[in-house]
């Protein structure tokens, strides 16, 4: 293929990149050295509003947006450093926390709280969802081929569910006397409230989250198996391999791309974790680091929200996953350059 | 056969919605409305409804997307529900209109205490007002001999005194679902117990003894509660009380009527209301009313017909026709047993609901977010306090406040 035509090929979709992602995320990066405020006024305002006995009248003083003659509200973006990333990493907290070897202080700070959940969210699931996605595939592999189909679409029925649906169903399956929290109330003879303490609800959306993905990872590795070598599998028979042998060192070390692809999916997507927190409400017990970001970006009743914070922090998350991935593409790229030499 | 059940729901559909035989005159101009979705909105939607054209959305999450909707040009929709608390965005931003013309026009026979004025202008009509308030089960109180309560103290002893009785799963309900309900709880008992949120220049002030004891008043509470009290909002705790799960709740007079749903409520006509527990100086609960606004961003034309269509929707009809959905403001509602607790708690001082701070905002969402971390035991009072403080400071300083 000459250098134009490759051009060619790859042009739109650099242009969609650096349109769709490139650009957003220096705007984001932008933004998190800004502040956007409103400007005030100070004035007397009279209000009237109702009470159960009739109108009552007040007139206070009242700190007021002041509004342009566009209509819309007057404000001004200043650059502020690293104040956002301060605001969200609280760092005098943090070295408090430890001058105090605390680690339940450190643990009540919001960015650090969230940050604990995440990660230990993200490498609990890994394995399991590799382990399972293996196993489903295994399993399919190895049904008839009469009936390989509907295995097929029944073990894919998790993955197809949105998200946020699927954590509201397992919400209501326990929530209050939900009905498996009223099973296992009957079956243990014992008081069940499965969203009273953090524990309970990390191991529901851990639960959750290995339900959701491992299909996805199932269907990936089934692909892969089609592709294993007949020839090899039947020498390691005849060369008296055993089923976990020929497991262990012909089928994953032939899937090993795909491990590691499966690996970087989960990597990103589980780091990301969002709809668990907010399809269970967990905020009083556990949040994760992109609630947080949601958290700053949600208005409050005077209609403010905390853009700058929620930059700061979608850059932080950002940085976590690059920091997360960096050994896994490290391998892949020393396994590549190893090939080519 | 299912088909042809579909076919006869469509049909029915289309006659009640062709039916506009309540409203006084034939709608032609598109409307959207949107509001949060409690009984009495839907009352008030569905009688607009009757006169064409309208489309309304109620959505507990409506003060999330209403700013801006309304800021939008043309605006998404023409006509909002609202609280005191989710005018403000509203009317900082200049995205609802003065409504003198159009009152004046077609709003004359309007109660006064309806128009609700900021420095002389009306901007918006009220429907009702709205509290907490003590719901409790009449029955088992009058078996156990227990006294109704009028202090949170009251409650927890009679909390105490039921729990050897089993006649309920948990005693007390309440609506302490960590973010904006966990907030409302403690605003209600901190300015029951007379405190003060701010001080000079929008400062926060509630790290004292009166937050203290308010906190401590809150965790009192909670062992007599489910535990999952956490995730438990208003909605959750209605349902407790129809299922006699609980036998006694601070809750919202929007949602008495229901208790006497017999299509819902298993605990007909036991559910009585009385005023919301005293704190030390008033009621601990705050007065809120709701009602009507409309946008800045529509055409004059278009104002007219939402105005229209508005007054239809809080007409005396509608008013009769649900009495004991809230306690209207309108002409022809008749407080009825409903109403009951929620005119008690007004009468014991309840202070209404301080959405003219302008802190308030961030103050109440700090509060959402921190006070779950000393309900689980998490950290002390005044060290939640404290961090509700720091939380509210960041974000006063971003927005200009401070």
């Amino acid at each position: 293929m000459n250098q134009k035509t490759f051009f060619a090929f790859i042009g739109p979709s650099v242009l969609m990149m650096v349109l769709f992602i490139a650009l957003p995320l220096a705007t984001v990066l932008k933004q998190s050295f800004y502040q956007t405020q409103s400007v005030y006024e100070t004035l007397e305002v009279e209000t009237c509003s109702p009470t159960f006995t009739g109108q009552v009248c007040v007139k206070e003083i009242k700190t007021i947006p002041i509004i342009g003659n566009n209509g819309k509200v007057i404000t001004q973006t200043n650059y502020v450093g690293l104040s956002n990333y301060q605001n969200v990493l609280e760092f005098p907290r943090v070295i408090a926390a430890f001058a105090n070897n605390s680690w339940h202080e450190f643990m009540l700070i919001d960015f650090w709280k969230a940050l604990r959940f995440t990660l230990t969210f993200t490498l609990i699931t890994l394995p399991l969802v590799l382990f399972f996605g293996l196993l489903i595939a295994l399993c399919i592999n190895n049904v008839a081929k009469s009936i390989r189909g509907p295995v097929i679409f029944v073990s894919l029925l998790p993955m197809i569910i949105t998200p946020v649906i699927g954590a509201l169903a397992i919400r209501w399956l326990f929530i209050g006397d939900g009905i498996l929290t009223s099973f296992l109330e009957w079956w243990l003879v014992k008081d069940i409230s499965m969203f009273a303490q953090a524990w309970t609800i990390e191991f529901m959306m851990t639960f959750y989250r290995v339900w959701h993905v491992a299909p996805f990872a199932a269907i990936v590795f089934y692909a892969g198996l089609q592709t294993v070598n007949k020839d090899t599998i039947e020498s390691a028979i005849i060369d008296g391999a055993s089923r976990w042998q020929k497991l262990r060192y012909v089928i994953i070390p032939h899937l090993m791309p795909l491990i590691i692809f499966v690996t970087l999916i989960h990597l990103m997507d589980a780091y990301r974790v969002f709809e668990e927190v907010v399809g269970f409400s967990s905020q009083a017990h556990v949040i994760s680091l992109q609630w947080l970001t949601y958290d700053f970006l949600t208005a409050d009743l005077m209609g403010n929200r905390s853009i700058g914070r929620a930059s700061a922090s979608s850059m932080l998350t950002m940085i976590g996953i690059t920091l997360l991935l960096i050994p896994v593409l490290r391998g892949v790229w020393n396994d590549y350059k190893g090939k080519r030499l | 056969m299912f088909l042809k059940k579909l076919a006869t729901a469509v049909a029915i559909t289309t006659i009640s919605t062709g039916a506009w035989a309540a409203c006084s005159f034939d709608n032609g101009t598109e409307l959207k409305s949107l509001s949060n979705s409690f009984d009495a909105m839907k009352a008030v939607t569905e009688a607009m409804a009757e006169c064409g054209n309208v489309t309304s959305t109620l959505d507990v999450d409506f003060k999330d997307k209403m700013p801006d909707a309304f800021a939008a040009n043309p605006s998404l929709y023409q006509i909002g529900g609202v609280s005191q608390g989710t005018m403000v965005p509203l009317l900082n931003a200049g995205t609802i209109r003065p409504l003198d013309d159009l009152v004046a026009k077609y709003g004359t026979h309007l109660k006064p205490s309806q128009l609700i004025k900021v420095n002389g202008k009306i901007m918006a009509i009220a429907m009702q007002v709205n509290n907490q308030h003590l719901m409790y089960r009449a029955d088992i109180f009058k078996d156990l001999g227990i006294a109704v309560p009028t202090s949170y103290a009251d409650m927890v002893a009679a909390a105490k005194k039921m729990q050897s009785y089993n006649l309920v799963d948990y005693p007390i309900g309440g609506t302490f679902k960590a973010g904006w309900n966990l907030g409302e709880e403690f605003i209600n008992t901190y300015l029951g117990n007379g405190g003060e949120f701010f001080g000079e220049g929008n400062t926060p002030s509630i790290n004292n003894a009166t937050g203290v004891t308010t906190l401590n008043t809150m965790k009192s509470l909670t062992p007599y509660m489910d535990p999952e009290y956490l995730v438990s909002d208003s909605t959750y705790v209605q349902q407790q009380f129809q299922q006699g799960k609980i036998a006694m709740a601070n809750l919202w007079a929007t949602r008495a009527a229901a208790m006497d749903n017999a299509e819902e409520s298993q605990v007909v006509g036991k559910v009585v209301m009385a005023s919301a527990p005293m704190g030390s100086v008033r009621a601990a609960s705050t007065n809120w009313w709701d009602g009507l606004v409309f946008a800045t961003n529509m055409t004059d034309a278009q104002a007219d017909a939402a105005f229209r269509v508005a007054m239809e929707g809080i007409d005396t009809e509608m008013v009769t026709a649900n009495n004991d959905a809230a306690v209207w403001l309108i002409d022809g509602f008749v407080a009825g047993p409903a109403a009951a607790g929620a005119i008690a708690t007004a009468n014991n001082g309840a202070a209404p609901y301080p959405s003219s701070s302008p802190g308030m905002g961030a103050m109440h969402t700090a509060l959402g977010n921190g006070l779950a971390a000393f309900l689980n035991g998490e950290k002390d009072a005044a060290t939640a306090l404290a961090d509700i403080e720091a939380a509210y400071t960041i974000t006063a300083t971003e927005s200009g406040l401070m």
